[in-house]
């Protein structure tokens, strides 16, 4: 496996304008909050404005050179994007963010759940009574919510599977049954860095007849993924998380699914023949893309991914692990610092969640901030795995291809000057 | 060093060793308030005097940061043995402050230690950490008045 040397990381620095400026009076800024949203190196911020100033239009409409070019540059943009997750680019749908990609699915469940389907074909998507939603208990809210309405609506029931003390899925917390329609979970913790086993829960899931969904999030932004090998059937994850922009996500589904699936958003554009008394809906990908989609955010995604491509995403994965590594290393140091989540680094991404005793997560992050350190505090949209550990809210250090030793370093001597200041050293 | 602005001695005293802390009875009305975007709680009591227009006791319980439970410390020591009037005035001139973005003088005359909170008005992510138990207090208050008169009927 390639990895990233320090004066590779320096260089690559350089394309982020960002990550020069100073913060609070003057200190260099140490971005660790990439889990919420990552930075954008100059490549993805150029080729958003280019396609801006030179080929900017409407996609899929008009015969102008104009709207020529800008469909051929979203539709470049989603076959590098699929290619990038191993999936054809008819499978790739753009959505908002990954939020809307699970209520899409969510929602033309529901369609279907109440016979407003594309026909019989929809049958397969249908939820009822005393049919079951299986998700996780460290899903993000977003993995979450969206399941618990489309119950709601239906009448069907949610479960999920317990996460262990080490922050582990706990398979045998909950047993799949024929009832079992959907089982949705997070590729990794978007809290604790913890990589589920995916094999084995679509190995679990295809035994009962069950559809997969995969938040990748915090996958695909940080490590390589195979989409397709993975044998989901449905996957999301957000641009503005994997060094493109935000207004632009992706929804995959297997395209025999897709092409079955009625939509959620209707409108232009994913129409195939209107009359006032009725229409009949375009095939997939374009069935689920209503209105004028955004286009120079697609383009930017599509830059975004060839510039993950030219580092190469196992160098990536690599890095983030090293990064982890010094980070659970660093914090170990500190006393009273409890780290919620694996702290070994197989099955791991790098996001470092921890609890400081004595000291409100609120007020370490705003020691860290003093010192010019960006991180999450508070509950990361992941409440019920809080509630589980019993604690209101925690420190989320998270890392990207940018990040370097010397930063992830500095977070533990925050962490001691927190301590310090509160008057629990 | 800015921190020391937001976290001012007198914030990190009444954070060690807070104020009338706890739930205690008799109370009139209670209040739980939450922060959503951090999950901060906080459970408020309030009693008032026969007439309702004097605040006897505030009682609370804070799972929170240094800043929203010094804040609710400070707030016990302003309005109890207040009118509910006078209090709300103190409340008013607490809000205006830590919603003024740093802009607004503090009247020390009303607000007491509370101006120790100006700092924190700076900084807009914890302004509703200092705010969440003076909004629990508000509410409790209303809560009292809502509660039916004697002898009459829902």
């Amino acid at each position: 496996m390639t990895s990233l040397e320090s004066p590779d990381v320096l260089k690559l620095r350089s394309d982020f304008p960002i990550l020069s400026r100073t913060v609070r009076g003057g200190r260099p800024l140490v971005y660790l909050d990439s889990g919420a949203t990552s930075q954008r190196p100059r490549q993805v911020l150029d080729a958003e404005r280019s396609f801006l100033e030179q080929h900017n239009s409407a996609v899929h409409r008009g015969a102008h050179q104009l709207a020529e070019e800008a469909t051929d540059a979203y539709e470049s943009a989603r076959a590098r994007i699929a290619a990038f997750v191993g999936a054809d680019p008819g499978e790739v749908v753009f959505v908002k963010n990954a939020t809307e990609g699970i209520n899409l699915i969510a929602y033309a469940m529901s369609n279907s759940s109440i016979r407003t389907g594309l026909g019989p074909e929809s049958e397969r998507f249908a939820l009822g009574p005393g049919d079951e939603v299986v998700i996780t208990e460290l899903e993000h809210h977003a993995n979450l919510v969206p399941w618990q309405e489309l119950c709601r609506r239906t009448g069907a029931t949610l479960r999920w599977y317990s996460v262990t003390d080490e922050g582990r899925l706990d398979l045998d917390s909950v047993e799949l049954t024929e009832r079992t329609k959907v089982v949705a979970f997070a590729h990794q913790s978007n809290v604790m860095g913890t990589v589920l086993p995916v094999q084995e829960l679509v190995r679990r899931a295809r035994a009962v007849g069950a559809l997969v969904v995969l938040d990748a999030c915090q996958s695909v932004p940080h490590m390589p993924v195979h989409l397709t090998s993975l044998d989901v059937d449905f996957a999301v994850f957000s641009g503005h998380k994997m060094l493109g922009p935000s207004g632009v996500g992706v929804l995959y589904g297997r395209a025999e699914l897709l092409e079955a699936m009625p939509p959620f958003l209707s409108g232009g554009s994913m129409i195939e023949l209107v009359r006032l008394e009725g229409s009949t809906y375009a095939p997939p990908p374009q069935r689920f893309e209503a209105g004028v989609p955004m286009t120079s955010q697609a383009v930017g995604l599509g830059a975004a991914v060839d510039y993950l491509n030219g580092i190469g995403m196992d160098a990536v994965h690599a890095h983030e692990l090293e990064l982890a590594r010094v980070a659970l290393d660093g914090l170990a140091e500190v006393p009273g610092v409890r780290i919620i989540g694996p702290t070994d680094l197989s099955d791991r991404g790098g996001a470092v969640a921890f609890v400081v005793d004595g000291v409100h997560a609120h007020d370490v992050g705003q020691v860290l901030d003093d010192r010019g350190i960006a991180v999450r505090v508070g509950h990361h949209c992941a409440w019920p795995l809080h509630r589980r550990f019993g604690v209101a809210a925690t420190v989320r250090a998270s890392f990207h291809v940018y990040n370097t030793v010397d930063e992830v370093a500095q977070l533990a001597d925050g962490v001691r000057a927190a301590r310090e200041f509160f008057g629990v050293a | 060093m800015q921190l020391e602005q937001m976290y001012q001695e007198i914030i990190l005293d009444h954070y060690r060793s807070p104020h009338r802390a706890g739930l205690r009875e008799p109370f009139d009305a209670e209040s739980f308030q939450i922060n959503p975007t951090c999950g901060d709680e906080v459970t408020l009591r309030v009693k008032l005097d026969d007439a309702g227009e004097k605040v006897v006791d505030v009682s609370y319980e804070t799972l929170g940061c240094s800043i929203s439970q010094a804040s609710t410390s400070v707030l016990t020591d302003l309005v109890v043995g207040q009118s509910v009037e006078e209090s709300m005035r103190v409340l008013a001139a607490f809000q205006e402050m830590a919603q003024g973005r740093g802009t607004v003088e503090p009247d020390e005359d009303v607000l007491g230690d509370g101006v120790a909170f100006a700092g924190v008005a700076k900084y807009p992510a914890r302004v509703k950490c200092a705010l969440l138990g003076w909004m629990a207090f508000k509410d409790a208050v209303v809560r009292v008045g809502d509660v039916p008169e004697k002898g009459t009927v829902r």
